[in-house]
Order: structure tokens, then sequence, then C-alpha cells
């Protein structure tokens, strides 16, 4: 069933109704209704300036000036990323991550809580596959003591042997949850399933209980000594501050962080892709099926960035995308279908995903292969064309609306080596994209015979719909992507 | 502090579970001396709709945010859930917008949309470029005046599946996802307007009809039953001549009439246990308290804070840290238009029973209404609480649903400053004073969620206090 045409019959009884509205309408003034009122032009985009300075041991200072809320947001991007993690110790960045704010300088565990919390400030240090980040977003004039925090907790980190073993306990716990999660289950299985054990990117960020409980002092210890370091982190200030403040206050706090030398990182390269499995990890009772359907996709610095960006608007990037579209608002399986190309250093993963209702997982299932693959063959009407555009490049402005985005938006160049002026020219490029351009990266990036069709639900009444679809052999498997007899 | 407990039209995927990052870099919040203001100026139609409007010119975007006074609040018995699955109708088309067309329009503008249901109200925003305003007003003012010709069966049953399956993501197959509706069932009487969950009951949502849908639009769907907030790089005059060009013509509703809420009266402790699909079992204490904005609201939002918010509290510094017998604690006054609870919700580790937890949560709310917190405590909850204040005026979006929240629960829409200075109020004798009159001398429900089949690991009525 479709509800997107617009029959003859509901046109006539629209008419109907509005005849009956015509008084009114005159009584107030006369508006045209028709069709949508024209707009005037789209204001400019005004990316706030990006400034840059190096201290003397290597830390790069960036600043974007933002005065109309007294906050500022900081936030450190360094090396120490998951990427980094031995082979044998999935979880040690995300672990050092958090291990940073169980005791810094003078202060213990609680005391650095207490100060952020005090100072009504956010204090946040993660890890990602790329980098590690610590972030404080603080009341400008707090800014002072947040940063002194923020420098205790990234510079002069404890790592008593009582916090690393109380911060184990509770991280073994907390992977202990995740089964109860199938949105995370999902997530992990993907992940190993795509990129395999041998590669970073299929190894957990939070680690397995087996490499958590091998995790000590010692090692956290080497791995923040190895990797956060100066001449290879980047410190992003945004908000209500300049650059000669900020240089002042860093230079003051940060200028005595000593230099090291950054280990190579081998780039690893991802496995080659296997024919189209479904891969069921099995969630009994589960009343959806959580989708995690794709395969390796591209790097950051692809020169596919652009057009990638328009094809998965289209795709899964938007409420008005297909995706979402075809699965909910057509077929109502879901509360929401989208997709992703996930960018990193190394090529991430593409993947399309959606929680849907179990007795629909076959016919879910289906409709993802048909937009998959209909992307493909067929180039995209100009119409779709023109409001992915408009989508990205008319809705840029609101993300450097606040301190937040912004930070997020120049992060991004920070990470991935990007040029400080680089939104100046974002719209342009967007613009530049044909419909052509769109199949083309289709086509390259988008093997529908090579998915992998992660399915997180109760198997006893999913498999014979997926299996009687032919769309590939069904393997059982366990949330972290293993084999299940 | 306000909480939005309600139900969202949409979200992407990732929202809840990113693939590539561990701990997100959350996003933040702050504080200011000086005081917080938000200039507007309002008008209000022939019709009955109010509008208030607040320019800001830093950055070239508009937002339009429109509060329907009626939430599941207004639901009758056997259609729990309508207000959110209605909200869900309004993107469905109106007479000149043809269905799809809603979404379509504002992408290709640059525009976001989204609307969101809670108890007491139902809200509807679109945030874009500065040059939409008079699309936005054209599809809010189609909608609100012209929508039933264009709803069928076929779409209220459409969205219904939807909804259905937003609550089975977002409820049924969440862990613990169930805990809250059977804790409002047992603290409110059943005649009481909290009772049941926004997100309604499968069977209600089931049972919805097109007549339900004709009969809540005429009657809550009015001009007179709504406000509108515009805040952005747009003039007040541009502002009241397109509203009034796109709204003038809709015709006015009858006034809405509510009965007052029940008096809520606990006589005794309630106990009950869920078993559900997870892996350690987690407490529920929840007290009756006061409405939003009600005298002691702040009081009760900064003993919340002090008790349970986050990793400078006083249970995560026993439970989590010291004793080490629990993963996690949280806790909130969740203040509505019309009532209030105050929850603390804590999850046991492996080997510890939910008796274990109860015990600590009880010395330490005994403590708090014997001796009080300190004033380092106090301040510290109100600098937390001055930090998101700051934080939300770095969105028009935010301060113009503010803005409408304000309007509507205090009667006027800048409030903010006044709002601040209930929290700079409060002392550590208030505080104290709470934790004794709502938590430590009052009755509550306690929910125990535990793993299924392991009842034995329930909070004990007999093991309290």
């Amino acid at each position: 069933m479709t509800v997107s045409t617009v029959d003859v019959t509901r046109r006539a009884a629209r008419f109907a109704v509005s005849a009956a509205l015509i008084p009114a309408l005159l009584a107030a003034q006369a508006v045209d209704r028709s069709k949508p009122p024209a707009l005037p032009p789209a204001p400019p985009l005004r990316v706030p300036a990006v400034e840059s300075t190096t201290l003397p041991n290597g830390l790069e200072l960036v600043v974007v000036e933002m005065h109309k809320v007294p906050v500022v947001d900081v936030s450190l991007v360094t090396a120490a990323g998951s990427v980094r993690d031995p082979a044998d110790l999935p979880g040690l960045a995300t672990f050092t991550a958090t291990m940073l704010q169980q005791g810094a300088g003078r202060r213990g565990a609680l005391d650095i809580a207490d100060e952020a919390a005090y100072l009504g400030a956010s204090l946040n240090t993660a890890a990602s596959y790329d980098a590690g980040f610590a972030s404080i977003h603080v009341p400008k004039r707090r800014l002072g003591p947040a940063l002194d925090l923020l420098a205790d907790v990234v510079l002069r980190p404890t790592f008593s042997d009582t916090e690393v073993t109380r911060q184990r306990d509770l991280r073994r716990t907390q992977i202990l949850q995740q089964q109860d999660q199938p949105v995370v289950m999902a997530n992990l299985a993907f992940s190993a399933i795509v990129f395999g054990a041998s590669h970073p990117y299929g190894r957990p960020l939070n680690g397995t209980q087996t490499s958590v409980a091998a995790l000590t002092r010692d090692r956290v210890a080497q791995f923040h000594a190895t990797y956060y370091l100066p001449n290879a982190s980047r410190l992003l200030f945004v908000g209500d501050v300049t650059m000669e403040e900020a240089q002042r206050l860093v230079t003051e706090r940060f200028g005595s962080w000593a230099r090291g030398d950054l280990p190579p990182l081998a780039d690893v390269a991802a496995p080659a892709a296997t024919a189209r499995t479904i891969y069921l990890v099995d969630k009994p009772a589960a009343p959806q099926s959580v989708f995690r359907i794709g395969e390796v996709g591209v790097s950051r610095s692809t020169p596919d960035y652009f057009a990638l960006q328009i094809l998965n608007t289209i795709l899964g990037g938007s409420f008005t995308s297909r995706l979402n579209q075809n699965l909910r608002e057509t077929h109502g399986y879901t509360y929401g279908a989208s997709s992703q190309f996930d960018m990193r250093r190394t090529p991430g993963p593409f993947l399309a995903a959606s929680s849907v209702v179990t007795a629909k997982t076959d016919s879910a299932l289906i409709e993802f292969m048909r937009e998959l693959t209909r992307i493909r063959d067929q180039a995209v009407p100009q119409a779709e064309l023109d409001k992915a555009k408009a989508y990205l490049g008319l809705g840029l402005p609101s993300d450097f609306e606040t301190t937040g985005r912004t930070a997020a938006r120049i992060r991004e160049l920070l990470l991935y080596d990007l040029p400080l002026d680089y939104y100046a020219t974002f719209i342009p490029r967007i613009n530049a994209v044909t419909a052509a351009d769109v199949q083309r990266v289709a086509r390259q990036y988008l093997d529908p015979d090579h998915l992998a069709i992660v399915i997180v639900g109760d198997k006893t009444k999913i498999a014979a719909g997926l299996d009687a679809l032919h769309q590939g052999p069904i393997v059982y498997r366990d949330l972290w992507g293993q084999a299940v007899q | 502090m306000q909480r939005i407990f309600g139900a969202t039209r949409w979200r992407l995927v990732w929202a809840a579970g990113a693939i590539g990052a561990a701990v997100a870099l959350a996003t933040p919040a702050s504080v200011g001396a000086q005081a917080l203001r938000v200039p507007y100026r309002s008008f209000t139609l022939p019709n009955g709709l109010k509008v208030i409007v607040h320019e800001d010119h830093s950055v070239p975007i508009v937002t339009v945010n429109t509060w329907y006074h009626v939430g599941s609040a207004d639901e009758r018995p056997g259609r729990t859930g309508f207000a959110h699955l209605f909200e869900h109708l309004m993107f469905m088309g109106s007479e000149h917008v043809p269905t799809g067309q809603f979404d379509q329009l504002l992408e290709a503008a640059g525009a976001d949309n989204n609307g969101s249901t809670t108890e007491d109200r139902t809200n509807y925003y679109e945030d874009g470029p500065s040059n939409s305003l008079a699309l936005m007003l054209y599809l809010d003012s189609d909608r609100m005046g012209f929508l039933l010709p264009e709803i069928t069966a076929a779409k209220v049953d459409l969205q219904r599946g939807v909804v259905q399956n937003e609550r089975r993501q977002s409820y049924e197959n969440q862990p613990y996802g169930l805990a809250d509706e059977n804790i409002i069932k047992r603290l409110f009487p059943a005649d009481h307007p909290y009772s049941w969950p926004v997100i309604g009951s499968m069977a209600d949502l089931t049972a919805a009809s097109l007549e339900d849908v004709q009969q809540f639009f005429r009657s809550y769907y009015t001009p007179n039953n709504a406000t509108i907030a515009i805040a952005g790089d747009v003039r007040f005059a541009q502002v009241r001549s397109e509203v009034g060009r796109w709204f003038g013509a809709v015709p006015r509703g009858p006034a809405v009439t509510r009965r007052p809420p029940p008096a809520v009266t606990l006589p005794a402790d309630v106990y009950a246990t869920l078993e559900d699909r997870v892996q350690l079992p987690r407490v529920y204490d929840t007290w009756h308290t006061v409405r939003a904005f009600a005298p002691d609201d702040a009081a009760l939002d900064v003993l919340a804070d002090i008790l349970a918010g986050g990793r400078s509290s006083r249970l995560y510094k026993r439970l989590v840290y010291e004793l080490q017998i629990a993963t996690q604690v949280a806790g909130y006054q969740d203040g509505g238009r019309i009532d209030g609870k105050l929850q603390i919700f804590a999850t046991a580790r492996p080997g510890h029973d939910l008796n274990e937890l109860q015990q600590v949560i009880d010395a330490e709310i005994r403590a708090i209404a014997d001796s009080g917190p300190t004033q380092r405590e106090v301040e510290r909850a109100q600098n937390g609480i001055e930090a998101a204040f700051l934080n939300r005026m770095e969105r028009v979006g935010g301060k113009a649903n503010q803005l409408n929240q304000y309007a509507y629960f205090v009667g006027t829409p800048d409030y903010f400053q006044r709002d601040l200075d209930r929290y700079r109020q409060v002392t550590a004798a208030a505080v104290e004073r709470v934790a004794r009159t709502y938590a430590r001398h009052a009755h509550r429900v306690v929910l125990s969620v535990v793993p299924q089949g392991h009842t034995e690991l329930a909070a004990k009525e007999e093991m309290a206090r």
C-alpha cells in the first residue's frame, strides 16, 4: 500500500470542504494556498573564522571566536585512538580515557567529579577508533579553573592500582550489560563481521571480558605516555574567548607538556569482501529485529566525499530519504530507517540500519535490498538531487549555531588534517555534484552482492522467513560476531 | 528540572548507539553571572492564536516552535497514546499540502522539523535558514486550519504501525523499558492523567479510530489552544504580517476545559516486581511530589542532584565508588504542569541484591533529612543548573521552546531569570525539609526489575528502613 499518491477522490473531497470555508477566507485576507510561497534568496553562509597557532612543544592551538553566550568549549584531539590498541588488548584506549578522570595531580577521582560539577562544567574523556578526546565545556568566568582541571587530567593522571581495579570491575559489568541492548549487540557484531579481528575497526572499542580483565596500571600508563603527546595533539577553543587569551591560558598550563616520538601507525588492509550472507544474532522474545546491513566503505580523505554525502542523504540520511520513506512511511515496518558512511582515517563502514517489527523482518530485508539496488541502477531524479543539495548546503549554518556543534564540525577538520577554511568551499562543492556522480559512487561503493546482513532478533520467529528469500546463506553469530554452534 | 519523557516523531537510528564512538563527546552545559534575558514581543490574533517573537540576528536561521496545549493528560481511558499518535498524523498532509510534501518542501529549503508529545503539551518545530519563514508558516497554518479533509483511515493505520514500532523500539525492546509505566500506574490513581504513559498501550493504539482523530482535532487543535514562538534572524514586523496572513483565517475553536487532577495519596509503601530480559536487577524508588514551578519544585531538583546526579552525588559515591555494589545510579524531580514525582534508581552489580542498594539509598535520604546537605553541595547543584540554562541560550530553538513552556506553565514567556532565581534561592535547610517531607516521611512505590525467573533478587518490604 502506498499513501504517497493523491487520488481523484481525495482531491474532490478537498474541494468540497474548502468551498465551505470560503466565506471565512474572504472575511480575512485572500491568501493563495494553492502552492507554497516563493521564498526570498537564502542568506549567505557565515562560517566563523578559524585561527591557528603552534606552541613551541608542537601543540597546535585552534580558536573560533563566538561571543553570543558567555561559554567556552575546549577540546583536545589526540592520537590516542583505539587503532592504537594492541591486538591482545582491545579497549585499552577507551579505558585509558576513562582512567584520566580517576585521579590526576593532587586530585582524587571524586575530587575531579566534584570540581567539574562545581564549575558547572561538562568534562569528558573518550576515544574513538581514530582519536582520543578530552574536553570541557564551561561558563566563561570559570574558564581558568576548568583549564587547570583539564590540564591535570590530560598531563598528570595518577592511574593508581586501586582506581584501575575499580574501573576494570565496573567496565566488566558494563560489558555484561551489553547483551541487554539489541542495538549495541548489532553494532558490535557488525563491526566484527565486516572488519574481522585482525583489523582495528573489527575490535570492540570497550574491549571484551577477557581483555578488560588483563588491563593493568602499567599498560595504561604506558599507553598514556606513548600517545598523549603535544606534537600529536590539537587543542580547540570555541566560544567567548580570543586567540590572545587562549594562547596565554594554554601556554601557562600546557606549555611544559613534553614532546615525544609518535610511533608510526601501520594501516591494516580491510579484509576481502565475502559473498552476501545473513548473520543472525539470536535475541529470544525480541519484539523487533535490529538490522545492520553494510560493508567496508571509504576513508575521510576520499575524493568522492561530496558525492557520497549527496548519495547518503538521498538513500538514508534524512527523513525523506528512500529507506525511511519506504520502510517507515510506506510500509510502517519501523519507527525509522537510515544509512551512513562512517568515514575514518582508513576506510570505515557503510551501513544501513533499522529496527523492524519481528513479523516483517523478511519483508523489510526485501525493501532494504530494493533501495540499495535501485540507487545503483537508476540515476536519481533532478528534484531529489536538488532537495539533497539544499538540505546539506542550506542546512549548514545551523551547524555553526552553538559552540558545541561548531566544535564538532571543526574537530573533524583537525582529526583528518583538512584545511581550516574547508567550510568556505563546502556549499559550491556540494552543488557541483551531478546525478551521474551519484550513480557512479553508488555503483562503486554499494555492492549488493557482498553485503553483510546482520540481524539481531528472535531466530525462532524470523529464520524461516529469511531463509525463504534466498538472499544469502544464514549463519548464526553471537554479539562478538563469533560463530555459534 | 524539566525532563522530556515524551515521544518524539523520529530520530536517526544512530542517535542511541553510535558505532564509532565508545563514549560520545557529550554536549555540554554551563553558567553565567549576568542576568539572563530573552527579549520578546508578542501579539494575539482575533482567533486567539498567541505569538511570541524573539529576534536573534547572530546566525541567519529561524525557528518556528508551536505548542498545542494538549498532551497525554487529556486522553480518555481506552485511548492512551492518542495525543502522540495524533502528532504523527500532523505530518501526513493537509488540504493544500499533499501527503509527503510537508517534509519534502522543508528539506528542499534546507530546514529540519520534528514534533514531540509529553503529558502536558504537543510541540512542533521547524528550524531552517531565515528566508524559509513563510514556508514554515504556510505549512503550519495549513495543518492547523485544513487538516481533517486529508486524514483517512489508511493514514491512521499507517502511523499506528509506526507508533507501535516506536513503542517496541524505545520501550519493549529496551532493557528496563517498561519500568516507567509500571511505576506511574501504582503512584497515581487510575483517574489521574499522569497514571498512563505518553506512548500509550498497544491495545489502546490499536483501538484508535478516524472518528477519534476528528474529535480530537476539533477539540484541541485550534488557534486559541496554541502558542507559537518564533525566534531567530527575523524582524517582528515581518513576522506579525506573515503570521496574520497565514493564520488569520483559521477559525477559533471551542474553549478547552479541564478538571483539576484527583488528589494523590499513597497510604502505604507499594512494592512490585517486574521480570525483564536483563542481566542485572534494578530498583526504582518513586515518591509523589509537586508540579513544576510549585514552591518546593526547585528544592526537590537540588535534592535529586545532590543524592543521585552524576559522579559527584552522594549515592554514586557510596553505591558505585565506595561499596561497589551498583553499576549506576540516577535521580531527578520530574515536575509536570499538574503534578510531579521524585525518582531514584540504581542497578546492582552481579552478586548483589536490591535490598543492599535500598539500605544505602535509605541511609543517604535519612542523612539529608536529618542533617541537611553541605553548603558546597547546594552551590554545586545550583551551578550545574545555571549551566544548563546558559546552554539552552545558545540555540534559538532552545529559547523558543522555553518561551513557550514559560508562557504555558507560568503565564509569562520571559521567565528565564526568575526561573534561575528559584534555584539560586534554594537553601540547605530547604533541601533538608523537602527530603523529610517528600521522601523520608512519605510513602513510595518500590519497583524491582529483575532477570526473568529471579524474583528472589527483588527489594523486600520487611528489609526496608
